[in-house]
């Protein structure tokens, strides 16, 4: 993973140059060589495990079944059929908890089948080939509906919704589309824009309108939305960050890594960022993971991931905390920032050291100190409810049936900001997905 | 270590590993190569009368496995197109610089008496050891008259056999074609004409492939294409069928057979000897890899016969021939079930679906409340087909158990529900 331009496979980019043109990829693509002998080494099992693990129940034997005949874009679709989003999820999944944990390989200690890879050499196939959308949408149907947001969740909702012959309208709250996907993933698993040129061919079914710079709760409000259309879908995900609860918190150098992540993303020359030397990240999640691998690869000198539990406890999977150290990451753990060092700017952060005691996580008064002049939060985002008032929430996110059905009728939501979500881009598309043929049933009743 | 020479038509060889008659023993170079590496013998590749004939491009195809391995070969080239004197002369000097390896001149002519005579006579002059009777190339030749148009007809390979048999005095081997009936037939009429051995198979008339964008077979020749002659690990089975028939036949047993085709490793080779064969041709083989692949024949054939006990191949040739039997000989009685071992299964599902959807639905699948997957075998519904042994991934996961019993062996022909006869 070096930092370079790289000019390589651009053609559908558009003219915009963002960051994760000076990021390498995470996992090199597959040749074709490497695609057919991969592919061969899956087994075809019968009603496979790994279909079970994926959220979205992609036919993964089929599939690679597709690729090892030479049938490429059938194997492309077979994808995106369950998961318009297949091409990011082929990159961003955690796949080794996922589809890969469960492929039969392991049970006989021999290599799983590397399905993320495989399922980014056939998309990436399909995409970069053109042509027409790969799936048509079905007689207009005359039904009008909304979404707000245009993350994973919402466009996988408005393409199937699209798909099933609605009309489907897009408020998103900022100037681009993708959600997470453009501002949130990390660099090194997005290269070349992917998000951007993903959204364009998913918007190539027809019939979706994005309207940009529209958040809802100003102007735009729930109940007009309402009565504005047949049914509206929410998709907001996770807008608000939580604090580390400290005073002096808000001092020079103490920024949440989301919003670090996202200046990764979007910025023009990422090497211009002025990021700091000496950077503590805290928390144990992949933003956590992100955010300092990022940083590392942005030239920082030291960079300390300091999470209060232990490496088992972590959000992060195994590969992932690896993934740190290999960049250089210095991983502390059971240690808990409990104060704020520096005057105008941070200069150091106190941590105190955690243990259990009767299962609970507290403090053993054992505390030092780690200096910086950078500190990134990556403690957990949370719903952000502007202009979402009317619906009642569980847990801190929307609450809603097992049909995606919120508290109002004919409101539906899905992904990170309802209380089933799960902070993974495969579940909010799958969340779309569903929903969208729950309105469709919903619609012919209503 | 075990003996591996072996003799066949009089002739002695330090191992039974000989090339067929092909591009491999095309020419000089080839053929030192092959002797460096350890080949015992070669068929040099057919000789015609001069002019040498044209080949075209393209000239194969193949047949892919997993991997891109390739289990079948198939080719439209014709005999030698080089003149014959350069062959004869390449042959003479190679005898001398390799006094210990055998050389088989083989050949083809249109079916005239002085034709065959007379090449057969010149090729004997180089010094080969015996002559090989082309009568199976199933392309290009057999439009000429010669090749399989001659092997298909059991009374031209006596009549050309007999020709070369009186016309030299060093041992003949008729080379047969798959591409007939029954292959008793060619056999008995090349042991009719004086053959001193049975050389099979040669390739198998196929289409390898069409090419769907020129929409014509491959390999396309300026789009264009014809069937050519397939061989490669595909055709192995046929020819141990047929090595097996001549073996057991009252009328051609004991007949010497140099084995061809599909022969790729120790394992096939032994395959081969142990349905009677004196000794082995391998041409696609050694096309795909390259003259090294001899080495593990000769290990891995004599660690196996090691293993066994065999000091010679005599120890063992020819064992399996006593149990090649006709349908109508096999015991009724005996019945075999599948075992699933629990502990090596990974749990893929292939056996389930397999019998599910194409065999006895026997294998029952339960899933428990931890997604635990578990398949066995309902012993009431097994008929003992294989089908799950043989698709399942995991090397000896399922076993094929013989089940106990007291019943005699009983044949079809002594079946009380055959209505044929049967003993009642
Ligand atoms: C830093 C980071 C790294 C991650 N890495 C991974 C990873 O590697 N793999 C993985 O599977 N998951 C990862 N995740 C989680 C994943 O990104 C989310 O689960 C996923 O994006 C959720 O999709 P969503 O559509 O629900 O929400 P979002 O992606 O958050 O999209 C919500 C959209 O709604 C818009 N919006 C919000 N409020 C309003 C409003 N009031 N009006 C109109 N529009 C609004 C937003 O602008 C945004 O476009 C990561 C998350 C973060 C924060
Ligand atoms: C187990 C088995 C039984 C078969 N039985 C018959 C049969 O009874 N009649 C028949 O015409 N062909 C029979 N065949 C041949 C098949 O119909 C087919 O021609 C052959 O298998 C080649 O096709 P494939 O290998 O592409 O499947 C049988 C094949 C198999 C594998
Ligand atoms: S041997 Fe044949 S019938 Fe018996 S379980 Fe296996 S597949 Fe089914």
């Amino acid at each position: 993973m070096t930092l370079h331009s790289r000019k390589d496979d651009c053609a559908a980019a558009s003219a915009h140059q963002d960051a994760t043109l000076f990021f390498d990829d995470l996992h090199k693509p597959l040749t074709d060589l490497m695609a057919v002998k991969e592919a061969d080494h899956c087994l075809y099992c019968y009603d496979a495990p790994c279909i079970k693990a994926c959220p979205t129940s992609i036919d993964i034997p089929t599939f690679i079944h597709q690729i090892r005949t030479g049938n490429v874009t059938g194997s492309a679709r077979t994808i995106l059929s369950e998961n318009i989003m297949g091409g990011t999820c082929a990159r961003a999944c955690p796949t080794e908890v996922l589809c890969e944990q469960a492929c039969v390989h392991n049970l006989a200690e021999t290599k799983p089948v590397e399905i993320g890879l495989l399922q980014r050499y056939a998309t990436d196939h399909l995409m970069a080939k053109g042509g027409p959308h790969p799936f048509q949408r079905a007689v207009e149907t005359g039904r009008h509906l909304a979404v707000i947001g245009a993350g994973p969740a919402g466009l996988s909702f408005a393409h199937r919704a699209a798909m099933l012959g609605h009309r489907v309208s897009v408020y998103e709250a900022r100037s681009k589309p993708g959600g997470l996907n453009e501002y949130g993933l990390a660099a090194y698993k997005m290269v070349n824009n992917f998000a951007a040129r993903e959204v364009e061919f998913l918007l190539g079914i027809g019939g979706i309108d994005i309207m940009y710079d529209q958040p809802l709760g100003g102007v735009l409000t729930l109940n007009d939305m309402r009565l504005q259309h047949d049914a509206v879908f929410i998709g907001v995900g996770l807008g608000g960050v939580n604090d580390l609860g400290l005073e002096g918190e808000d001092k020079d150098g103490i920024t949440d890594a989301i919003d670090f992540i996202e200046q990764v993303r979007q910025s023009d020359d990422p090497s211009r960022i002025k990021l700091g030397q000496h950077i503590i990240v805290i928390g144990g999640g992949n933003t956590a993971i992100d955010a300092a691998v990022q940083s590392k690869q942005l030239g920082a000198e030291n960079v300390t991931l300091v999470y209060r539990r232990g490496e088992s406890q972590m959000g992060a999977t195994g590969f992932e905390v690896d993934l740190a150290r290999r960049n250089g990451v210095k991983v502390v753990l059971w240690s808990k920032p409990v104060a704020v060092q520096g005057v105008q700017a941070v200069t150091a952060l106190t941590f105190e050291r955690t243990q259990l005691v009767d299962g609970r996580l507290t403090g053993t008064g054992d505390s030092y100190d780690i200096a910086c002049d950078r500190v990134l939060k990556a403690i957990g985002q949370k719903f952000d409810g502007a202009g979402l008032l009317a619906l009642d929430t569980s847990y801190g996110k929307l609450t809603v049936t097992d049909d995606y059905q919120t508290s109002v009728t004919g409101v539906f939501a899905g992904g990170d900001c309802i209380a089933t979500g799960e902070d993974l881009t495969v579940q909010a598309v799958e969340d779309g997905k569903q929903a969208a043929l729950f309105v469709d049933s919903w619609l012919q009743n209503n | 270590m075990a003996d591996l020479r072996c003799s066949i038509a009089g002739i002695d060889s330090i191992n039974p590993f000989w090339l067929a008659s092909a591009p491999p023993t095309d020419k000089y170079i080839n053929v030192v190569r092959a002797f460096e590496a350890g080949w015992a013998g070669v068929v040099w590749k057919t000789l015609g009368e001069d002019p040498p004939v044209i080949n075209v491009a393209s000239r194969y195809g193949a047949l892919y496995g997993s991997n891109r391995g390739v289990i079948g070969f198939n080719n439209i080239e014709l005999i030698s197109d080089r003149p014959l004197e350069v062959n004869l002369r390449e042959i003479a000097q190679i005898r001398k610089e390799w006094p210990d390896r055998v050389i088989i001149g083989s050949m083809m002519a249109p079916v005239d008496e002085r034709a065959w005579k007379d090449l057969a006579i010149r090729i004997a002059g180089a010094g080969v050891h015996g002559i090989e009777l082309n009568l199976g190339c199933p392309h290009g030749m057999c439009e000429r008259d010669m090749g399989s148009a001659i092997g298909q007809v059991p009374e031209m390979i006596e009549q050309t056999t007999r020709w070369v048999r009186e016309a030299v005095d060093i041992p003949v081997f008729t080379k047969l074609t798959p591409n007939i009936t029954d292959i008793l037939w060619s056999a008995e009429a090349a042991k009719a004409g004086g053959a001193d051995a049975i050389s099979l198979i040669n390739t198998v008339n196929s289409v390898i492939s069409v090419d769907l964008d020129a929409m014509a077979p491959n390999p396309v020749v300026d789009g264009k294409g014809t069937h050519g002659g397939y061989c490669g690990a595909a055709v192995k089975p046929i020819a141990l069928h047929m090595v097996a028939e001549i073996a057991r036949s009252p009328e051609t047993q004991g007949i010497d057979i140099s084995a061809i085709g599909g022969i790729e490793n120790w394992r096939d080779a032994a395959e081969f000897i142990a349905l009677g064969a004196n000794a082995l041709q391998v041409c696609t083989a050694a096309m795909l890899y390259g003259f090294r692949i001899v080495d593990d024949m000769i290990d891995g054939l004599s660690s196996y016969m090691d293993s066994k006990g065999y000091k010679t191949i005599e120890d063992f040739r020819g064992l399996a021939i006593r149990n090649t039997v006709n349908w109508n000989d096999l015991n009724m009685n005996f019945d075999t079930k599948a075992v699933i071992d629990q502990e090596a299964c990974i749990e893929c599902g292939r056996c389930h679906i397999a019998c599910e959807d194409a065999a006895h639905q026997a294998i029952k699948f339960d899933v428990s409340p931890e997604g635990k997957r578990t398949f066995t075998v309902i012993d009431q519904e097994c008929v003992g087909c294989n089908l799950c042994a043989i698709i399942c991934p995991v090397p000896n996961c399922i076993e094929m158990r013989p089940v106990e019993t007291d019943l005699p062996y009983l044949t079809w022909p002594d079946h009380p529900k055959n209505p044929l006869g049967g003993s009642q």
